[in-house]
């Protein structure tokens, strides 16, 4: 299938128009993804296209908006909700985790909610501590709920056409320093299925497991640490929930050491949970101690120079890396 | 209004009475476990309102909700199985009181958490304009749930898309352990339509002719396009917010004056009944409403009966509709 380079941000808007088209049910909302088409630009033109019942312009009504996408999900519709910033999925935590994660087991399997959210997390952009959040684990620790974080516009594009297909609530988290990133997306349809995870770089001396934007720092540390003779196996998780450990367990069998890379902070982060899963399942492949590399357990600074102090970086991956060896 | 739409209102009443007083005894026998609520007293409002819908049409309910599944067609065996954490309940014993659904006959559950039906029943009217497929949605919840501040989110929303949405607030007088009059700014919460633009109207909750009065219009105005409606109900919450409510911070007497015939629905509404000179073509006879009322008993006997001989759920179901597997 031939390729073409184009942006994160318009692979996305592909999938949301390729999905509009082929499925009547599909629709977006949230605040000024239509007429204005997107803070984000991601719903770029869906408005034209579709219309103002198909891309609807919410109020900022974060909680009643979100609320409505489940309740639409629940009666056959496949509504995609934006919510401009992860922070503000907070004013939204009452139907995403007590009423759409919940709604298929209670009433015994007889509801599906397919519901996704589109979502922007992540900080770097001097966004300061309500705008700059990582609250992937948050979600991941909800039964109920699948998580994906893509690092790529292929991945971001095939993820978020899976995640519409699927029947099960998805909070999408697109990072807000890749929306301008490029990368080769393919010409035609294309899925990548959820829960699948992907090796970036093949390696054997450590294992670097990462999503999102990590993926990007991981991939040049592990170039740099070529240069010193280490050779790093980057492991793209993109789905956190379900976890694809499979891939995981396997390259830390081949390379038994491991060191994951997450930019939501260290206490009850989810790089402790993979660490704890690796802990569980291969700790007798590993020849050295799992090391975290996370966002400081502060809320994210403004000031530059505080906010890279607080966020991980390619140097702090070597660091971490190199005292493996 | 027939004959047969009068009996079928007055037997979805009883039918609640006494599905009410069998979980209430199961449950004083432990056999029910966490918390369920009592619809007992407010008969008047989900069966008025829901003879008002057809089977297609939507309802979200509340964590006092076995009176709203029950008027709009849930099967009392299913439910009962569920109280008692059955296999064979709506929810396979995964849900019990609080979340009892029946997608098939538009109940779109009860609801754990106050409020929280009103998103999910915006979402349902979303649907339906979407589908342009004539389909109404009734969101009930307590004057305890529209002082949550996602009632003026959907408000405004329903007002502005002029969804099919009927807003039945049931005012029972409390908010979980309090009165709720302790709680309103304003104590006409008819008000709270206005800056939404859409009709707000209170009506005697526990006389069922004029619920069902003020539904009909509600409906007839969502089907004919023209927006949401909101519809205050007067009632009174006679066994407290759970069973075992100690009730200390209740009047004395207000209770038993509410149960009495010049207030209780069913008493009210059976008074009606025998009282109306002529009915279509003929008296309803005190008798026939006996014979309606012993076969309930029988009808809730049988699904008390149900529940007791099913299955309990086998611990390997612990992991099923976690998601769905497609």
């Amino acid at each position: 299938m031939s390729e073409r380079i184009i942006e994160f941000r318009e692979a996305l808007n592909e999938a949301l128009h390729e999905e509009m088209e082929r499925d009547p049910n599909v629709f977006i909302m949230g605040i000024d993804v239509g007429q204005y088409g997107g803070v984000l630009k991601v719903s770029k033109g869906l408005y034209e296209r579709f219309g103002s019942l198909r891309a609807v312009d919410t109020p900022i009504s974060e909680e009643g908006f979100t609320g409505i996408g489940v309740g639409a999900a629940l009666a056959g519709l496949r509504p995609v909700v934006e919510l401009m910033y992860i922070d503000f999925s907070c004013l939204a935590m009452e139907p995403i985790i007590n009423q759409a994660a919940k709604a298929r087991y209670i009433f015994g399997g007889k509801a599906n909610v397919p519901l996704v959210i589109r979502t922007q997390g992540g900080g770097g952009r001097g966004n300061a501590a309500q705008h700059s959040q990582s609250l992937e684990a948050v979600y991941a620790h909800i039964p109920g709920l699948i998580v994906v974080q893509p690092s790529t516009p292929k991945d971001a594009k095939g993820l978020l056409k899976s995640a519409i297909r699927d029947n099960n609530p998805v909070i999408f988290i697109e990072h807000k320093l890749l929306y301008n990133t490029k990368g080769p997306v393919p010409e035609g349809e294309y899925l990548i299925p959820l829960g699948k995870a992907d090796i970036k770089r093949p390696g054997n001396d450590v294992t670097i497991v990462s999503s999102s934007r990590m993926v990007l720092f991981s991939l040049s540390a592990a170039e740099k640490l070529a240069e010193e003779g280490i050779n790093a196996e980057v492991v793209d998780i993109r789905t956190l929930k379900p976890l694809d450990m499979e891939t995981i367990g396997d390259s830390v069998r081949k390379t038994h050491r491991l060191v994951i890379v997450n930019e939501g902070v260290r206490a009850g982060g989810f790089a402790g949970e993979v660490m704890a899963r690796a802990y569980e399942e291969v700790f007798d492949y590993l020849d050295a101690p799992i090391v975290r590399v996370t966002s400081e357990d502060v809320p994210i600074p403004y000031n530059e120079k505080l906010e890279l102090a607080a966020l991980p970086s390619e140097q702090k991956i070597m660091d971490a890396v190199q005292g493996l060896f | 209004m027939s004959q047969a739409l009068y009996l079928d209102m007055y037997r979805k009443m009883v039918l609640i009475r006494k599905f009410e007083e069998q979980a209430r005894d199961l449950f004083m026998k432990n056999m029910m476990r966490g918390a369920t609520h009592m619809y007992i007293g407010e008969e008047a409002i989900a069966v008025g309102v829901c003879a008002a819908l057809k089977r297609e049409d939507t309802i979200t309910s509340t964590h006092r909700g076995h009176g709203h599944c029950l008027a709009k067609g849930g099967d009392p065996r299913q439910m009962m199985a569920e109280l008692l954490g059955r296999a064979t309940g709506y929810c396979k014993g995964k849900g019990g009181s609080m979340h009892i659904a029946d997608l098939d006959l538009g109940i779109l559950g009860a609801n754990g958490i106050v409020g929280g039906g009103v998103s999910l029943a915006a979402g349902s009217a979303f649907a339906a304009k979407y589908r342009n497929d004539g389909k109404v949605c009734v969101c009930f919840f307590g004057d305890g749930a529209i002082n949550q501040g996602n009632f003026s989110e959907i408000a405004n929303m329903a007002g502005l898309w002029k969804l099919p949405l009927i807003f039945v607030c049931e005012r029972n007088l409390f908010a979980e352990f309090s009165y709720s009059n302790r709680y309103f700014a304003d104590l006409d919460l008819t008000k709270r339509a206005i800056p939404f633009g859409f009709p707000g109207i209170e009506v005697d909750g526990n006389d069922i002719l004029a619920v069902h009065q003020s539904a009909e219009e509600a409906v007839a105005r969502a089907r004919r396009g023209e927006g949401p409606s909101l519809i205050v109900a007067d009632t009174y919450r006679i066994m407290g917010h759970t069973i075992g409510d100690p009730l200390t911070y209740r009047l004395k007497g207000e209770a038993e004056e509410w149960q009495g015939v010049a207030h209780d629905p069913i008493l009210r509404f059976k008074k009606y009944l025998l009282e109306r000179q002529v009915i279509e073509e003929r008296r309803i006879e005190e008798s026939e409403l006996e014979a309606l009322e012993l076969e309930i008993s029988k009808e809730i006997e049988a699904a008390v009966q149900f529940a007791l001989e099913s299955p309990e759920p086998d611990v390997t179901t612990l992991w099923d509709d976690v998601y769905e597997r497609g």
